[in-house]
């Protein structure tokens, strides 16, 4: 099972909320468009920067808002995971159901500049700046989460199981 | 326990939860919306029980484009492949939560799942009711089971009588204003006070959980409710009071007869409320009245007693739209929407619309709007240059006759 995570991250705010990220408009959109109007009004521009396996830091409260798919539009920008001090709890499920790795940790957003490369243990709740060598312990993910997490999201388990076609 | 966690016991088979317990709940009502089946719908091989299963047509109809248009016949072709009898399409549909509210889907005790997230609306009802993704309500639809980890609860303790000209969101607003968000916690309202609460108004502040970032967001059940949901439901359901001893992680005091009309300034609800007489009396572009928060027959019935025999301020739109079709029906029944109407309000169809920015009342950049719905967040309603305000039903009407801000009891 894949626990680690490394990459270039970015860093954003506190309470960046769900239309911040997945616009109404958005919605009018196949999601591959979609996904380039991400943090389109917070940080301009960022969807033609950010490469495949970076990952997003966040500050508290992140994701409030929508149930609307906003991770599958970071799996299709390439974003390898997340971490934030504080996830609102239908952002972090969702996240979680479509296999992206979502830790909450405490701390980490004083701990990362844009930038700093993370090497992050979802199992262990290890998260290290490797660029300035600094880490903070938090708590790793539940089992539950993990195993859901390894299958790459609930759809591959249902299919796994018989309820949807092969 | 307390009452959510009494649920929360019930549905996983245990015989008590704790606080941080993870556990696997079955789901009495999994409710799914049209938006899910326009794009990356699969049809499953089996679910499994077509009696627990609701579809409602809400977000996106009649359809405003292509992409909605074409999930509309899956959704048909869905549910009568599979037997679901509780389909709500449209002409027969509405906001998903005012639908679940008008056919006893919400009952006391029970766990409800939708797919958006304001389902936490049900908790009027005494219901475990929360949104969840799409693929997570898709995938309790298929095996009936999904997992959740018991929050600690905050405890709303109402008293005294909530005055005749405030209203559930300004209880809403009031608290949102003070305490802020609560991410990851549970909320639970009671209290002598509850009684002057009528169901509209918990519902408004039920659903509106989401804007604090809560998980549940549950009312105790008392003999209001239970009238309500005698008018609704002949289903059997059994209320889960908490017990007397139930510890909580806050017990916060809402004084209701002290409360006044509040307005959240754009951007969040969290610690950005304040009292009417507080608030910068900014000239208005767009009014808007609707939503699972605000688009209830009494919501209109309030909006009609403020604009009947009054105009709409030349430059200003006010735009109404009914919870859902059976409201917009009782409203023309009852005249509220001739009075809306005449006083040169739009009144649109039932659907989400402009609460999310979609369709039927974006607004542009540059423009100011007032909005009696669920989400005052930046670019929420359309432009991001924008500006959204939050406001009862009764302030966003007289503030549309005012062309600028206004508090409510200087209209009534």
């Amino acid at each position: 099972m894949k626990t680690t995570y490394e990459g270039r991250v970015w860093v954003v705010g506190d309470s960046v909320d769900t239309d911040a990220m997945y616009p109404g408009y958005a919605m009018k959109m196949q999601q591959p468009e979609a996904a380039k109007h991400v943090f389109y009004e917070l940080r301009p521009g960022w969807t033609d920067e950010v490469q495949p396996g970076d990952l997003v830091v966040a500050g508290r409260n992140f994701g409030v808002g929508s149930s609307r798919p906003v991770a599958s539009l970071f799996q299709i920008l390439g974003v390898a995971g997340l971490l934030a001090e504080e996830f609102n709890s239908l952002f972090q499920r969702n996240c979680i159901n479509v296999g992206l790795p979502a830790l909450t940790v405490a701390g980490v957003h004083e701990l990362f500049s844009d930038g700093d490369v993370a090497r992050m243990d979802i199992a262990s709740g290890v998260v290290e700046n490797t660029t300035t060598g600094a880490s903070i312990q938090g708590a790793g993910l539940p089992d539950m989460v993990l195993e859901i997490l390894d299958a790459g999201g609930l759809f591959p388990m249902l299919r796994r199981d018989g309820y949807v076609p092969a | 326990m307390n009452s959510i966690e009494k649920t929360l016991a019930r549905a996983s088979g245990r015989a008590e939860v704790s606080v941080g317990d993870t556990v696997t709940v079955e789901v009495d009502m999994a409710v799914l919306i049209d938006l899910q089946f326009a794009v990356g719908w699969t049809d499953p091989l089996r679910i499994a029980d077509p009696d627990k299963v609701a579809i409602v047509m809400d977000h996106a109809v009649p359809a405003p484009s292509l992409q909605d248009a074409a999930g509309g016949p899956k959704a048909r072709k869905f549910a009568a492949d599979f037997g679901i009898s509780r389909f709500y399409d449209v002409g027969r549909h509405g906001i998903c939560h005012q639908v679940i509210a008008e056919n006893g889907l919400a009952l006391p005790g029970q766990v409800l799942a939708c797919t958006d997230s304001h389902t936490c609306a049900g908790g009027a009802y005494g219901t475990a009711a929360r949104g969840l993704g799409p693929i997570e309500v898709y995938a309790i639809m298929c095996t009936g089971r999904t997992w959740l980890t018991v929050a600690p609860t905050i405890r709303y303790e109402l008293i005294g009588s909530k005055p005749e000209y405030v209203s559930g969101k300004d209880v809403f607003l009031h608290i949102a204003g003070k305490y802020g968000n609560a991410p990851n916690l549970n909320l639970e309202y009671g209290g002598p006070g509850l009684a002057t609460l009528p169901m509209n108004d918990r519902r408004t502040i039920a659903t509106q959980g989401a804007e604090i970032s809560a998980d549940f967001s549950t009312f105790e059940v008392d003999d209001v409710c239970r009238a309500f949901l005698d008018s609704v439901t002949d289903q059997p359901w059994e209320a889960t009071d908490p017990d007397p001893d139930t510890a909580y992680h806050e017990v916060r005091e809402v004084d209701l007869s002290a409360l006044v009309p509040y307005v959240a300034r754009p951007g969040t609800v969290s610690n950005n409320s304040v009292p009417i007489t507080e608030i910068e009396r900014r000239r208005v572009d767009q009014c808007f009245i609707g939503s699972c928060a605000n688009g209830q027959l009494d919501d209109l019935r309030i909006t009609a007693d403020v604009l009947r025999g009054r105009q709409v301020a030349a430059g200003v739109r006010l735009i109404v739209t009914p919870a859902s079709q059976a409201v917009y029906r009782d409203a023309m029944r009852l005249g509220y929407l001739q009075d809306i109407a005449d006083s040169g309000a739009v009144v649109t169809n039932s659907t989400c619309g402009a609460c999310f920015g979609y369709h039927m009342g974006v607004v542009g950049p540059g423009e100011v709007c007032l909005t009696a719905s669920t989400r005052n967040f930046k670019g929420r309603m359309g432009s991001a240059e924008a500006e959204i305000y939050m406001a009862s039903p009764a302030t966003v009407a007289a503030s549309a006759i005012a062309g600028t801000i206004s508090d409510p009891r200087e209209v009534l």
